[in-house]
């Protein structure tokens, strides 16, 4: 009997006992749900931790050159602390090796800052802002526009001159009504020009990316964003493609040893930061959810594949006399085994579909009513409708294979 | 008298040739066939040697009383069950030494089964069931329906193609029965008690049927308990206690059943 005529069959049968159907199917469908429902909440979590908040922090491509992490993501040991407060500072000396390595095609710029600057105006409520010190090339890096005014020139640049772009809560709290363009902002008693306002960079986590005021490299904002002479929070590197960026970052690795005077197989003191290392600590625990997402639904699915097996043996019991008379009519037993296997299957499939529906209805509920996000990830409904359809398989064989070795005779004699 | 004396010669002749292949005229050929099945512990001897042969377009009731070895020789017939020793040639096959799937295939191209309680799929259609055969065939799903509505048509059932058999009557659903029995054109139409479950009236009708049939060339094996019955049928062949009683015209049984009367 062709697939597509076992299908039909399956699902005449599947119509005609609709209740029992439902019940069959519910085993599979608990185990889908709760599949789905954990693997699109920590897929949620995880594009969250990518896109918007490390992916906002560092951007594509790029990473920055640091003395350590910037981005600690729940995996610092006191003892890392430690060591991280024995390393020696990144120095502005050391921008001009690390960029002199660099291929064609490579963008970098130098980087300080400080979270805790307070901005004033004449008229305005001091505030803190993260105040932001370099290069017009940051903004290339970092992909942020302005949406009034300009970044500043290479001459600005060159010379530290006193201007600032500033960001989208800064412009609403000093100057909430009207264009901040030429306007004055104070930092640090200075009075700097406002020549821009950049795009609004969203939020994280409850945490606005859009505090901040970025002025060129040179200004004298860098006594603030960094009190010692001469130390440098970052130099950021962002290449044109990942394979570059990796052999970038070996490049500048040694470099920088040599910089410290490293000795062959002392550790680097230094952090070469990229998204992927920043999450790196996320990914291991990740793993771990996605582990228990997958393995906890699986005992409901063998509680599943154990209900279908029962049903079909019952089903198998009951259609004994019906099993007769397609074997007395020329079915053989591979028919017979394909009928009840393809209706386990099919059972099984409609029980993960539904599964699928309802997990992703819970995944979306639990986003909607808690900060926990929730993507609903292709691979986990292609995976949860496979497995049901492998719980399907594996339940039908041993009913299926029953019915296909009844014996004609007493199947039709019975009642 | 000396023609049935011929004819009993040249039966006696095809089934005591054992091992060779009968000639194409002879539908059906048993040589010594047993059947013997272990019941609760007792090895019960259902068949005992029953030597039957049937040429083509023959209209055959096979009769005798519970426990006679009928029901056990229409199963060996009807290829559902294999002989514990014996030949069995149908058609110029020799099945009694075939595989499960050999046998199910031969039931689907050579036999058209009518059975006492109808079995039709009480939740499929008439047509649905009539096309059954045809399923397994493995033919089309529009020349099934091609087939199976003209199989329905020469039962004049063609206005109940899409009633389930609860729609039916006893008559009407033993009609489908047979038209799904006919449907792949088999050699033989082996019919169990067909109208065991049916009242007199209807009884007739189902025998005109089967007249019909046998009329146009249907080879018809009947397997029946009731005398009545197998009086229409064109041989009967009795059988006692797993063995071969009688096998006589049915003139000759008619007659004899009018004086036992």
């Amino acid at each position: 009997m062709p697939l597509f005529e076992a299908v039909l069959l399956a699902l005449q049968t599947i119509r005609t006992q609709k209740l029992k159907s439902f019940f069959t199917m519910i085993g599979v469908c608990i185990g889908v749900t709760f599949l789905i429902a954990v693997v699109s909440i920590v897929e949620g979590m995880s594009r969250y931790m990518e896109d918007d908040l490390v992916g906002k922090l560092l951007a594509v491509n790029t990473f920055e050159v640091r003395s350590r992490p910037n981005v600690n993501i729940g995996n610092t040991t006191d003892e890392m602390w430690r060591e991280y407060s024995r390393r020696p500072r990144l120095m502005e000396r050391d921008v001009a090796p690390v960029t002199a390595v660099l291929p064609e095609g490579i963008l970098w710029a130098p980087m300080s800052s400080d979270g805790g600057v307070t901005a004033t105006t004449l008229t305005g409520r001091p505030r803190g802002v993260n105040a932001v010190n370099t290069s017009r090339i940051y903004f290339e890096i970092k992909k942020m526009g302005v949406t009034s005014g300009r970044i500043f020139s290479p001459q600005e640049d060159e010379v530290g001159s006193l201007v600032v772009v500033i960001g989208k809560d800064v412009k609403d709290h000093f100057f909430p009504t009207v264009d901040p363009i030429g306007k004055e902002l104070r930092l640090g008693n200075l009075p700097y020009t406002v020549i821009g306002v950049a795009e609004s960079q969203g939020s994280a986590l409850g945490m606005s990316f859009d505090k901040f005021v970025v002025a060129p490299y040179n200004s004298p904002l860098r006594r603030l964003t960094n009190r010692q002479k001469g130390v440098i929070d970052a130099i950021m590197v962002k290449s044109p493609s990942e394979a570059v960026m990796l052999t970038t970052m070996e490049d500048v690795r040694e470099v920088m040893r040599s910089v410290r005077g490293l000795r062959p197989g002392e550790k680097d003191n230094f952090v070469l930061e990229t998204s992927s290392s920043a999450l790196s600590f996320f990914a291991k625990i990740k793993q771990y959810l996605v582990l228990a997402g997958v393995v906890l639904p699986a005992i409901g699915l063998i509680v599943g594949a154990i209900v279908i097996m029962n049903i079909m043996l019952v089903a198998v019991a009951e259609r004994t006399r019906e099993i007769g008379v397609r074997k007395s009519l020329g079915a053989r037993r591979r028919d017979i085994m394909a009928q009840f296997l393809v209706e386990s299957t099919t059972l099984s499939i409609f029980g993960a579909m539904a599964g699928v529906a309802l997990g992703a209805g819970l995944a979306m509920a639990i986003s909607a009513l808690t900060p926990l996000p929730a993507a609903v990830a292709l691979w986990s409904v292609i995976l949860a409708v496979a497995v049901g359809a492998g719980v399907g398989i594996v339940a039908g064989v041993y009913p299926a294979s029953r019915a296909s070795r009844l014996d004609p005779v007493v199947a039709l004699r019975s009642e | 008298m000396s023609a049935d004396l011929t004819v009993t010669a040249e039966r006696r002749a095809v089934t005591s040739a054992s091992g060779s292949a009968p000639d194409k005229d002879w539908v059906i050929v048993t040589r010594e066939v047993t059947r013997q099945y272990e019941m609760g512990g007792e090895i019960v001897r259902a068949l005992r040697g029953v030597d039957l042969a049937v040429r083509r377009n023959e209209y055959v009731a096979i009769m005798g009383p519970s426990g006679s070895g009928k029901s056990t020789l229409m199963n060996l017939i009807g290829c559902l069950d294999t002989p514990s020793s014996g030949e069995y040639w149908l058609n110029g096959l020799q099945v009694s030494k075939m595989s499960d799937d050999a046998l199910a295939q031969v039931r689907n191209k050579e036999i058209g089964f009518v059975f006492q309680t109808f079995n039709l799929l009480p939740r499929a259609t008439a047509l649905q069931n009539v096309e059954l055969p045809l399923v397994y065939a493995g033919i089309s799903s529009a020349e099934r329906k091609r087939r199976a509505s003209a199989a329905l048509d020469k039962v004049q059932l063609a206005s109940r193609m899409t009633h389930k058999p609860n729609e039916l009557s006893g008559g009407q659903r033993q009609r489908v029965a047979i038209a799904r029995a006919l449907v792949n054109e088999p050699s033989i139409l082996l019919a169990d008690e067909p109208t065991g479950n049916l009242d007199s009236q209807t009884s007739e009708e189902i025998m005109r049927v089967f007249e019909g049939l046998a009329d146009q060339g249907q080879t018809v094996i009947m397997v029946t308990h009731e005398p009545d019955i197998a009086a229409h049928a064109r041989r009967v062949v009795v059988l006692r206690d797993g063995l071969t009683a009688s096998d006589d015209s049915g003139d000759v049984f008619r007659s004899r059943l009018g004086r036992g009367h």
